[in-house]
């Protein structure tokens, strides 16, 4: 029979106004096994844990019940404190009085009454805990890194730096992400390439870092510590350990009408290419696509003017299998389609352009090298209109946009009518705005000096339609600081489309079992505590994958799930959960049900020698759990037919005992 | 195949060309249209606010009959399918109204928003399929660039009509493209004419007419296409100076079934 | 101010509008193709039908001048839908006895030749009750 304390905390007035403290624990005082119960104000604090402490010493106890807040909370804090008094730790238990309890019931009477129900409950399960011991596993000093944009770049550096090896694995042929593509940077206005490319270099040169480009990782096993990822290399049918990225095959390349993806289309690439000149690696892919000799064996130029001999048409998508310790994820964003916001004639003329867009046309590496020219009809645009907020907070129940602040795009704007203004003084700059939100250190600053010394016109108001008409875009809007409606003339028309997380994230969440919002964000283990970990251990997160962020944010972000990194590979094993599965032999049939089920591969079979009661001996497969991978969910235990399978800390019998106790 | 129609108070009168080639188009693509029973007018624009009873009622009897009939409701007039589509929907949506509605019909059996009411132009891309009026062209119209004019009526409000995308809509674009024309895409194509408006703003309407005409020419339309009486109406009253065409006549002219009807 | 509150429920119940849901961006006065003629823009009805401030829209011509034609509605990025409440005010003026804008007798001075019966059955729809 186990000796069980109570110990019911006030939580302040957070459980003791709704709940009569004293009542709970002098009802609980009669329960079966409890031979001492109490209640103080807060159970967490040092007063409260050493009464524990004492009174497991004085009163002998073999279990503790805290009824208090959620187990999610303060669970550790108690089994800590057990510990300490020299309990096992599993023989403590919770009753969430506060949360399931005190919050939701205003009563006094009804509180009090569900809480002594949870206590009971919590009573009963203890009765029959049994002292647990947790494995441990080694740690695989190895992490991965997905996405290779300045999330990923910085990720990996500060990884690197620590010592440990990291691969990054980035879908493209190159890294650099939406970063490379950007002109300047905002509020500084240095070049995006001048502070990107030098990193780009540091990541091809640092002996810890490798990069598997024109990649995607295909399948993820295991757990925190021990992920088995593998790793799908598709053919770029260029052998990248021998091209010198001369660029000759692009020269020499027939096929020179592919929409060069890199521009966003606005010009076009050869159907082998590198996507820009500082690309790393800076070696030459085939887009099989386009290619003629892959499509259909006619041509072979590249392969003839390749002097190193790196051209291979054989080659095939390759997979490799790679242990690792920690993931960050670092898919980034792109920005929203604009199909469904013709209002603004974005698919009518190519004069209406993203903000991405943008970037190219006023980049020195872009299709115009850098000259500002519409790419209608090349000429120099006079009036350029900037349209804030498309298809960003929008309506829930619209099905075109984004709920959500972009955040990026107001900083930006002011960047573009700025550096517009600049160069060209004698164009007109029009933004129009819903709110101008500049938090962030001398973001303020910089818009106001887009108005006040580069006159850019701000306009409170919405772009309404937008009809393209003979060479200009006819820009109707409202002005409602004016109470007006404008009627403008435009040569080029900017929209500031709202940015979604990369489509690659939802099926690598899935992968990863790694949770995500209703905008495919990846989700934090705490908005405001943990923001760059996952709920899943040993998965953490690294820029706008997360919600939309500018690059100061990424770059501090990513650092910081470095950090998180370093922590856990620095670590030579692992405490895991000693709340794991086991199957009970005698009743195991070796049916393959729990294998079935369980999403981490932590259940084989052995055949094995049973004796049977005529004394003839029978060989039967059963079902044995490595509890090193076991992460204890009890899908098995669901699935199992014949009531085998069963779980540490949760076992059926202790449920059972749990809800008899409510339904008492 | 036989569907229910609702002509509507103009095509019997000052749009007698939109009713007739509707016939005789439909009769050349194996469709007989059925007139509704003593249809009554539904009253040109549908009134949002949710107490409004007795204006809807025409609508309702509409729906009624082709529901009965187990026939889709096709419409030609855009003002005609607005309004009974919306009623349909309001039907569907709005069980106090529906309630009221069929108490008002005296109707032992009411309906609910079962009927399916299509457009001539959904009925084209929906029922008969644009690739099948393809075929059935004997008079392509292939030296012909059109512009494609929706108004506001056919695409909204979207969330009900559900046409077509209601910013780049491609129906009546496919449509012309069927008749072996090409399509000319203006901005103005779901913009307002004016609507009833020319009666009490006459320059308002003017302007907004203007706009549209001048939109389509400057993107190289030499013909304006639509489906509503009152748009034909205001840009042909304030000076286009292309012809303004409704659907149907195209239609019966690529068909080959135009000339027959004007003895 | 308190008949204003009453008449404010009433116009929000009848069009079904919740003008709470207005971030004031402007899209619907952006888009409106009547602007020019309305003394009271789109997202005027809006604001000033949340603050109670009714009064000098029932007296307003704007009333008359909105198209219907929901440009408002479907651009609208907080599904506002302004055009259904620039309906629910005009109703409550025109259904007050006398308040009747167009009647038969004014008929024939509008009719043209071409003029479709569309048009004034429209109208009556609109300007009377």
């Amino acid at each position: 029979m186990q000796r069980i304390g109570v110990f019911v905390c006030w939580c302040g007035s957070n459980i003791a106004g709704s709940v009569d403290v004293e009542a709970v624990s002098q009802a609980l005082k009669n329960e079966p096994g409890v031979v001492f119960s109490t209640n103080y104000q807060y159970m967490c604090s040092q007063a409260g844990q050493d009464m524990i402490v004492n009174a497991v010493k004085e009163h002998k106890l073999t279990g503790i019940v805290v009824c208090s807040c959620s187990p999610r909370m303060h669970e550790a804090t108690f089994r800590k404190t057990a510990a300490a008094a020299g309990l096992n730790p599993y023989m403590v238990e919770i009753a969430n009085i506060r949360e399931q309890c005190s919050w939701v019931h205003k009563d006094i009477a009804t509180g009090t009454q569900k809480a002594i129900i949870l206590g009971k409950a919590a009573i009963a399960k203890v009765n029959l805990n049994a002292p647990l011991t947790p494995g441990e596993s080694p740690v695989t000093k190895r992490a991965l890194v997905i996405g290779g944009g300045i999330a990923g770049i910085q990720t990996a550096l500060d990884i690197a730096d620590a010592g440990f090896p990291v691969d990054i694995v980035e879908k493209n042929p190159t890294i650099g992400g939406k970063m490379a593509q950007l002109d300047k940077t905002f509020p500084t206005l240095d070049c995006a390439a001048c502070i990107l490319t030098p990193k780009m270099v540091d990541v091809a040169q640092n002996e810890n870092i490798r990069i598997f480009s024109y990649s995607e990782v295909s399948e993820i096993k295991g757990f925190v510590g021990n992920f088995d990822v593998t790793i799908k290399k598709n053919a770029r049918y260029v052998k990248e350990d021998v091209c010198t990225g001369c660029g000759a095959c692009v020269e020499k390349c027939p096929m020179k009408k592919v929409p060069n993806e890199f521009n966003l289309g606005m010009d076009n690439r050869s159907a082998i290419y590198i996507p820009f000149a500082q690309a790393v690696p800076k070696v030459a892919t085939i887009d099989p696509n386009a290619c003629n000799m892959l499509k259909n064996g006619k041509c072979g130029l590249c392969a003839k003017v390749c002097a190193a001999g790196a051209i291979d048409y054989t080659q095939k998508d390759e997979y490799i299998n790679e242990k690792y310790g920690a993931i960050v994820v670092a898919t980034g964003f792109n920005p929203i389609s604009m199909d469904k916001f013709d209002e603004f004639a974005y698919n009518q003329s190519k004069d209406v352009i993203t903000s991405l867009e943008f970037e190219r046309l006023t980049n020195a590496a872009g299709p115009t090298a850098g000259h500002l020219e519409r790419p209608s009809d090349g000429k120099s645009p006079k009036t350029i209109v900037f349209v804030q907020c498309v298809g960003s907070r929008c309506d829930a129940c619209n099905e075109k946009g984004k709920e959500y602040c972009s955040k990026i795009c107001c900083m930006y704007t002011a960047k573009h009518a700025m550096l517009v203004r600049d160069k060209y003084p004698d164009t007109d700059v029009y933004v129009f705005y819903i709110d101008v939100r500049t938090p962030g250190k001398n973001f303020d600053e910089f818009y106001r000096r887009a108005v006040e010394e580069y006159g850019v016109k701000y306009i409170k108001g919405m772009v309404g339609k937008v009809t393209p008409e003979g060479d200009k875009l006819k820009v109707q809007a409202s002005d409602l600081i004016d109470n007006k409606q404008l009627h403008i003339d435009a040569d080029l028309v900017v929209l500031a489309a709202a940015i979604e997380p990369d489509k690659s994230a939802r099926p690598l969440a899935t992968m990863l079992t790694a949770s995500m919002d209703t905008n495919d964000f990846f989700t934090e283990a705490h908005p405001k505590l943990r923001p760059v970990e996952s709920p899943t251990a040993g998965v953490f997160l690294s820029g706008a994958c997360q919600g939309p962020k500018d690059i100061p944010e990424t770059v501090s972000q990513a650092g910081a799930a470095a950090s998180k990194v370093i922590g856990l590979l620095a670590k030579d094993k692992l405490t895991g959960n000693p709340c794991v599965a086991h199957s009970n032999e005698l009743m195991c049939n070796g049916c393959s049900s729990c294998e079935r089920v369980c999403p981490y591969g932590a259940i084989t079979y052995e055949d094995r020698e049973f004796r049977m009661p005529d004394r003839t001996t029978k060989i039967r497969r059963i079902a044995i759990v490595n509890p090193a991978v076991c992460q204890g969910c009890g899908a098995c235990t669901v699935a199992c037919p014949s009531g085998a399978m069963d779980l540490n800390g949760f076992a059926s019998n202790q449920i059972m005992a749990e809800v008899d106790a409510i339904c008492k | 195949m036989k569907v229910s129609y609702f002509p509507g108070c103009t095509l019997k009168n000052k749009a007698k060309d939109l009713d007739l080639y509707a016939y005789k188009s439909a009769e050349a693509l194996g469709i007989t249209l059925e007139e509704i029973e003593n249809w009554q007018c539904c009253g040109g624009v549908f009134t949002t606010a949710k107490n409004e009873i007795a204006t809807k009622l025409s609508s309702v009897r509409a729906l009624k009959e082709a529901f009965v009939k187990e026939q889709p409701l096709v419409t030609v007039c855009s003002a005609c399918h607005n309004v009974i589509k919306q009623t349909n929907y309001t039907m569907q949506n709005d069980k106090e109204f529906a309630d009221k509605a069929n108490r008002y019909m005296n109707e032992e059996n009411g309906c609910f928003g079962e009927a399916q009411v299509y457009h001539y132009l959904e009925m084209l891309r929906d029922l008969v399929g644009f690739d099948t009026l393809k075929e059935k062209v004997v008079n392509p119209l292939s030296s012909k660039k059109i512009a494609p004019y929706y108004g506001c009526l056919l695409l909204r409000p979207n969330s009900v009509m559900k046409m077509d995308d209601p910013e780049n809509p491609t129906i009546m674009e496919d449509f012309i493209k069927a008749l072996g024309a090409s399509p000319v895409i203006f901005a103005k194509r779901n913009e307002c004419c004016g609507g009833y408006v020319s009666v009490e703003s006459p320059e308002l309407a003017k302007k907004n007419s203007i706009g549209v005409v001048q939109n389509a020419k400057a993107n190289g339309a030499d013909m304006i296409i639509t489906a509503c009486p009152l748009c034909k109406y205001n840009l042909e009253k304030n000076g286009a100076d292309i012809p303004v065409v409704y659907i149907t006549e195209i239609l019966a002219e690529a068909l080959g079934v135009k000339e027959d009807t004007n003895e | 101010m308190n008949n204003n509150k009453y008449l404010r429920e009433e116009l929000i119940r009848q069009s079904g509008v919740n003008p709470k849901k207005c971030m004031k961006c402007g899209k619907c006065s952006a888009t409106c193709p009547a602007y020019d003629e309305m003394e009271y823009h789109p997202h005027q009805f809006v604001s000033m039908v949340e603050s109670g401030d009714i009064e000098p829209l029932l007296k307003s011509e704007s009333l008359y001048k909105c198209l219907s034609c929901f440009a408002c509605v479907d651009r609208c990025p907080r599904g506002v839908e302004p055009a259904k409440l620039v309906e629910a005010v005009r109703l409550s003026a025109v259904r007050k006895q006398g308040q009747n804008r167009m009647s038969a007798n004014d008929v024939a001075s509008i009719l043209d030749e071409d003029i479709p019966q569309q048009l004034l059955v429209s109208a009556f729809r609109k300007y009377s009750k």
